[in-house]
């Protein structure tokens, strides 16, 4: 794996490129970046996956009014075009996976399919419902095992530097998604513009975003179809990694 | 030295019920508006006092907590424009970062600024880390909107010649226009809180006045000097009269009884700790290495004493918060002893911000506890 610095629309970003396959473009999630490493190598083994870092998740003060995800939907646009991908499986978990949809609602000319993991970003429920949990609000114990079925993440076993992603990817979650929380009001009403397969996949005990709420986004989206996974909670590629990549099985047979 | 009284307006009654969740998501159902309408009327009644006494009135405002019942500081003082006449004014103060309409916050400091015959002086606070859930204001911007709001509310306080466009990164407004104009020109004196030298240097950098909230003896020297040197480097002097300090103060006829009336208002101090875990560090609020450190550990809030020992804010007796120069107790001659060395030990202190009222103490008590500091405290103060 080798991480490379490229400019995007005038924007320095870092990218993993790794295996080799048709090209995926991986989204990521908001929280334990390390802990998704096992994924990324599944997908690795398939396809040639390239794992862009967001900007301020990076380190990086982001450009000044670069501050919603239609921006970095805009940015995975260009560098989708500027790499010359086509075909291009746009894989997004949870934020990522919001990215992927704001991405997918703009312009699927280059994309092949999207598989949607858990994904933020939309408010399907009234304006008193709460679709997406507010975690910063709970404590600690109530947010990670909302966001784990049976083996939390164990903040004890992180080193310092992996702490401070985490406090950063907690600050970026906020920078982009703070108010309105985690969702764009809206994005319900742009689904339609999916042009591609759809792959959605739930963990059956997810405290974040609930399987159905997922159940309920099925029925937005023109060609999609669900897989829930057991025992894992909001991030299945964790919690239940086989099971995870068998999901993927249909996008990669075409 | 200047002095303020200020008070919470803390709704006491509710405490034991609510025990060590004070914030946030305490339902309101503890609250009694005919117990609440009694407590504002005996606070206001206390402010109303000092302006016989010579004690400057300062207010500030929390939001959703039985700790303080001011949730907004402009209401009070408005009440206190209008039924003082003498003293000055503080609201120490307005959460500007988290507030959504910057142009309504200088319309009210204009008025009150008005109603008082120019009494008024204005505080823009940045607002502890648990205030930012009622606000819903984004965490990892705060500052940025905190700025704006300052330049945007001086610009909308000292422009009098019709309305001009903002179209700013987080305000907008195309025609701002504020009505009436201030009654001091430019307009009314501006502090800040702080809590390290950083924050002191940002105040310092445009010559502010700073209030340094129960920072103690051993953290405030270094936040005063980081106010003097970044007001030096900005070519800025850094009069006294610029140095605020928050200090709980009972004073008695006996060291007793000032330091059971001190131990009354400590229950400020010690509630101030009594909030749910996840309230402490919203996302990006602090830098991301101290908030690394506590989703490590996140221990009890600590006060240091002078012999390099430290002890729980929420229990701390009351000899050691006078020990740690949070709290000056005792005789006159005792509170004004430690108020005296204080001032000389963080290199002058212009402002004493004194926390008269607090916790459980009485009306009778908190009277007695002013009239006690302004007939025999003050005076000497005022050489200092």
């Amino acid at each position: 794996m080798s991480t490379k610095k490229i400019k995007v629309s005038g924007i320095e970003i870092d990218i993993d490129i790794l295996g080799e396959g048709p090209p995926l473009l991986y989204l990521h999630p908001e929280h334990y970046m390390h802990l998704h490493e096992p994924f990324i190598a599944k997908l690795a083994q398939y396809w040639k996956v390239f794992k862009p870092r967001h900007p301020g998740f990076d380190g990086r003060k982001p450009p000044k009014r670069f501050r919603c995800v239609g921006d970095l939907a805009y940015l995975y646009l260009d560098l989708i075009e500027q790499l010359e991908l086509q075909q291009v499986v746009l894989l997004g978990a949870s934020f990522g996976g919001w990215i992927g949809i704001e991405i997918a609602i703009r312009d699927t000319a280059r994309l092949n399919s999207l598989i949607l993991v858990s994904p933020l970003g939309v408010k399907l429920g009234s304006r008193e419902e709460t679709d997406i949990v507010d975690l910063s609000a709970l404590p600690e114990k109530e947010a990670t095992s909302a966001l784990f079925a049976s083996c939390p993440a164990d903040l004890s076993s992180f080193n310092k530097a992996q702490l401070i992603e985490v406090a950063r990817d907690q600050q970026f979650l906020a920078y982009y998604a703070w108010k309105p929380f985690l969702h764009n009001p809206s994005l319900a009403h742009w689904l339609h513009r999916i042009k591609v397969p759809v792959q959605l996949i739930w963990g059956e005990h997810d405290g974040y975003v609930r399987t159905d709420f997922g159940k309920r986004l099925l029925e937005y989206i023109p060609d999609a179809r669900m897989n829930i996974i057991k025992g894992a909670g909001h991030y299945p590629q964790i919690e239940k990694l086989e099971e995870t990549v068998s999901a993927l099985t249909p996008v990669l047979e075409g | 030295m200047k002095v303020w009284h200020f008070s919470e307006m803390a709704y006491h009654p509710a405490w034991e019920e609510l025990g060590n969740s004070l914030r946030n998501i305490i339902p309101s159902s503890t609250y009694d508006p005919k117990i609440g309408a009694d407590l504002y009327h005996r606070y206001l009644d206390e402010w109303a006092l000092c302006d016989d006494l010579g004690i400057n009135i300062m207010v500030n405002e929390h939001h959703a907590t039985a700790t303080c019942a001011n949730s907004v500081c402009t209401i009070p003082m408005a009440i206190l424009a209008r039924e003082t006449k003498k003293v000055r004014l503080l609201c120490l103060g307005m959460p500007i970062g988290n507030r959504m309409d910057a142009v309504r916050v200088a319309e009210e400091y204009a008025m009150i600024d008005v109603i008082s015959r120019g009494r008024l002086e204005m505080g823009f606070v940045k607002g502890a880390p648990f205030e930012i859930w009622p606000a819903n204001s984004n965490p990892a911007t705060l500052m940025e909107r905190f700025w704006e709001a300052h330049d945007l509310i001086l610009k909308a306080l000292t422009t009098h010649d019709g309305p001009f466009n903002w179209e700013g990164e987080y305000f907008q407004y195309r025609h701002v226009n504020v009505w009436p104009r201030p009654y001091q020109a430019p307009h009314p004196p501006i502090w800040m809180t702080v809590m390290s030298p950083g924050s002191a240097a940002e105040a310092g950098a445009r010559g502010y006045s700073i209030a340094s909230l129960n920072t103690g003896y051993c953290r405030t020297p270094d936040i005063f000097d980081g106010y003097r040197s970044a007001a030096s480097k900005a070519g800025r002097e850094a009069p006294k009269e610029r140095f605020g300090y928050l200090a709980i103060v009972g004073v008695g006829d006996t060291a007793e009884e000032g330091k059971r009336r001190a131990d009354q208002i400590l229950d400020y101090s010690r509630t101030t700790p009594r909030a749910a875990s996840q309230f402490w560090f919203p996302p990006g609020y602090t830098s991301n290495e101290i908030t690394a450190e506590m989703l490590h550990d996140r221990g009890p809030n600590m006060i240091q004493l002078r012999n390099g020992g430290e002890f729980r804010m929420q229990y701390g007796t009351v000899d050691e918060f006078i020990d740690a120069g949070v709290a000056f107790a005792g005789t006159p001659d005792m509170v004004f002893d430690q108020i005296k060395e204080f001032h000389d030990h963080v290199g002058g202190l212009g402002q004493l911000l004194m926390m008269g009222q607090g916790g459980h103490i009485s009306h009778e008590d908190t009277v007695a506890n002013l009239k006690l500091f302004s007939k025999e405290v003050l005076p000497r103060l005022e050489e200092l």
